[in-house]
């Protein structure tokens, strides 16, 4: 069934005074007002993801009055999600990040209705979990993912309020409305894996999902407010670049081709979206990476061929802003270099390739092997952090 | 011919020299993404399948407009326009991803 977001509200609840208080800056414009705020009380929100997007997204709809809030996550807080998602503190860290975000939005919000789905989203579930919830927010971070939220809101018929980020980029809007475009009419197929660099490559700027996740709640509220309009990111893609500080905006148009939202769907039901992105089990393996056996070697190994006085020749393939983390004292090729600096290498000598967790070196031995290397060329397995679990324990790991 | 301005995503700098954008003379969309490819030779297989063809994960805007709207890459450009290449960015909450 589809239905506007408007038309699933009936607004029968009322605000206490302790409510009206806390929304007065809300109910004295007229753009929102006491319609406007019963509305935001009556909406059901779905949060995908509790982490940099889902942050701010979820802070500010708690705080604007949104009644219901849904948050789907299944992962625990770690040191590295400090610099971005706000929603979790220090002393969170090992915490499930649905616990860290359920604290913080009722202490902000106790008026807030939140429920939490401690599920990876999936074929098997999404349509389910969607039912009750009036707009969905994709706060996630991978393609399979990405699809799934797309064609889950296409054929439940609720918007899908988008925003996604890399290093200091973002994009966002909204997806899935009964006329406007969906994601697959922008995006009809997901990048074979290993082409575009991976997130673990690509690192973020902190406050981009602050900016992104914003503009989400932002949407999520007009939506409530003022159903599918005009004024709406519908039907148009909004770039944002944090350093140059521009905000740029691209039209969307409805494919009548598209294969889920157009004249003739062919995908009509969810699919597996792992093999649709081209990933096999759990790994996303490089589509460069050659078939066959890939000769690892532990990190124990390196070390006590090191600790031997060991000729050992080490390929350190990260990039220079990554060695000065931390090193093996390894000849550092930054992957992207290594065909013009290929001269550096011995192609007879045997030599222990690594990155920070395996991948790249892989491709990289990949590329050594088409090149005619003669020598024994091993992958550390598990890369640099590997060594800092296994081998140094004061090694920091990034 | 024409001058204009062909703007590189940041998951593509590195195949660009870390530029983000690249000033190309051309009559159609698709001279100016050869000028760029042949000027960053790199970019070339980011951007198109080995058949040559725009991988399905690429957009190429004109200005605002999509180009698949437009007369695809037979579009033709004038000075002072900005060609966009807007790929999907997967990215939000960036859990590892590597492995």
């Amino acid at each position: 069934m589809v239905t506007t977001v408007a038309t699933t509200i009936a607004p029968p609840v009322t605000l206490s005074k302790e409510e009206i208080e806390r929304y007065s800056r809300h109910l004295i414009m007229p753009e929102v007002g006491m319609d406007g705020q019963l509305k935001l009380k009556a909406a059901k929100v779905l949060c995908i993801g509790a982490g940099g997007l889902g942050s701010p997204l979820a802070l500010y709809l708690a705080a604007a009055g949104v009644g219901t809030i849904g948050m789907v996550d299944f992962d625990v807080v770690d040191y590295t999600n400090l610099q971005r998602q706000i929603l979790h503190h220090t002393p969170d860290v090992g915490r499930k990040k649905l616990d860290s975000a359920g604290d913080k939005l009722l202490a902000m919000n106790p008026f807030l209705n939140l429920k939490k789905y401690d599920t990876m989203l999936t074929s098997a579930n999404a349509m389910e979990l969607f039912k009750d919830y009036d707009i969905i927010a994709d706060g996630t971070d991978n393609f399979q993912t990405r699809y799934l939220v797309n064609d889950a809101c296409v054929l439940s018929g609720k918007p899908n309020v988008y925003a996604s980020i890399f290093r200091f980029e973002g994009q966002a809007s909204v997806f899935g409305t009964k006329n406007g475009p969906c994601y697959r009419c922008l995006y009809p197929e997901p990048p074979p894996p290993g082409l575009v660099p991976s997130c673990a490559e690509g690192g973020v700027l902190g406050i981009l999902p602050g900016l992104l996740g914003v503009i989400q709640a932002t949407e999520v509220i007009k939506l409530i407010l003022n159903g599918e309009t005009g004024d709406s990111l519908i039907g148009r893609l909004l770039l944002v670049d944090a350093f140059a500080m521009k905000f740029r905006e691209l039209k969307l148009r409805k494919n009548a081709e598209c294969p889920v939202c157009g004249t003739n769907p062919t995908v009509t039901a969810l699919i597996d979206y792992n093999e649709f992105c081209g990933i096999r089990g759990e790994e996303s393996k490089p589509v460069s990476e050659p078939a066959g056996v890939m000769p690892e070697m532990e990190v124990t190994e390196l070390k006590r061929r090191l600790d031997a006085k060991e000729d050992v020749f080490i390929l350190d393939v990260r990039e220079p802003h990554e060695y000065q983390i931390c090193n093996l004292n390894g000849h550092l090729i930054p992957m992207n270099d290594v065909p013009k600096r290929i001269s550096e290498l011995d192609p007879e000598r045997e030599m222990v390739v690594h990155c920070r967790s395996g991948v790249r070196s892989a491709k990289v031995i990949g590329y050594l092997l088409q090149q005619g290397f003669t020598g024994k060329l091993h992958n550390l397995k598990g890369g640099i952090l590997a060594w800092a679990d296994q081998v140094d324990p004061t090694m920091p790991k990034y | 011919m024409s001058q204009i301005k062909v703007q590189i995503p940041t998951p593509l700098r590195q195949y660009s020299d870390k530029q983000n954008s690249v000033d190309v003379q051309a009559t159609t969309v698709g001279d100016a993404m050869k000028a760029l490819t042949a000027a960053h030779p790199d970019l070339q297989r980011h951007l198109y399948t080995e058949e040559g063809k725009l991988r399905a994960f690429v957009n190429l805007y004109l200005n605002e407009e999509d180009i698949r709207y437009m007369q695809k890459e037979a579009t033709e450009v004038k000075d002072g326009d900005t060609l966009y290449i807007v790929p999907s960015i997967a990215g939000g909450s960036f859990a590892e991803l590597e492995r």
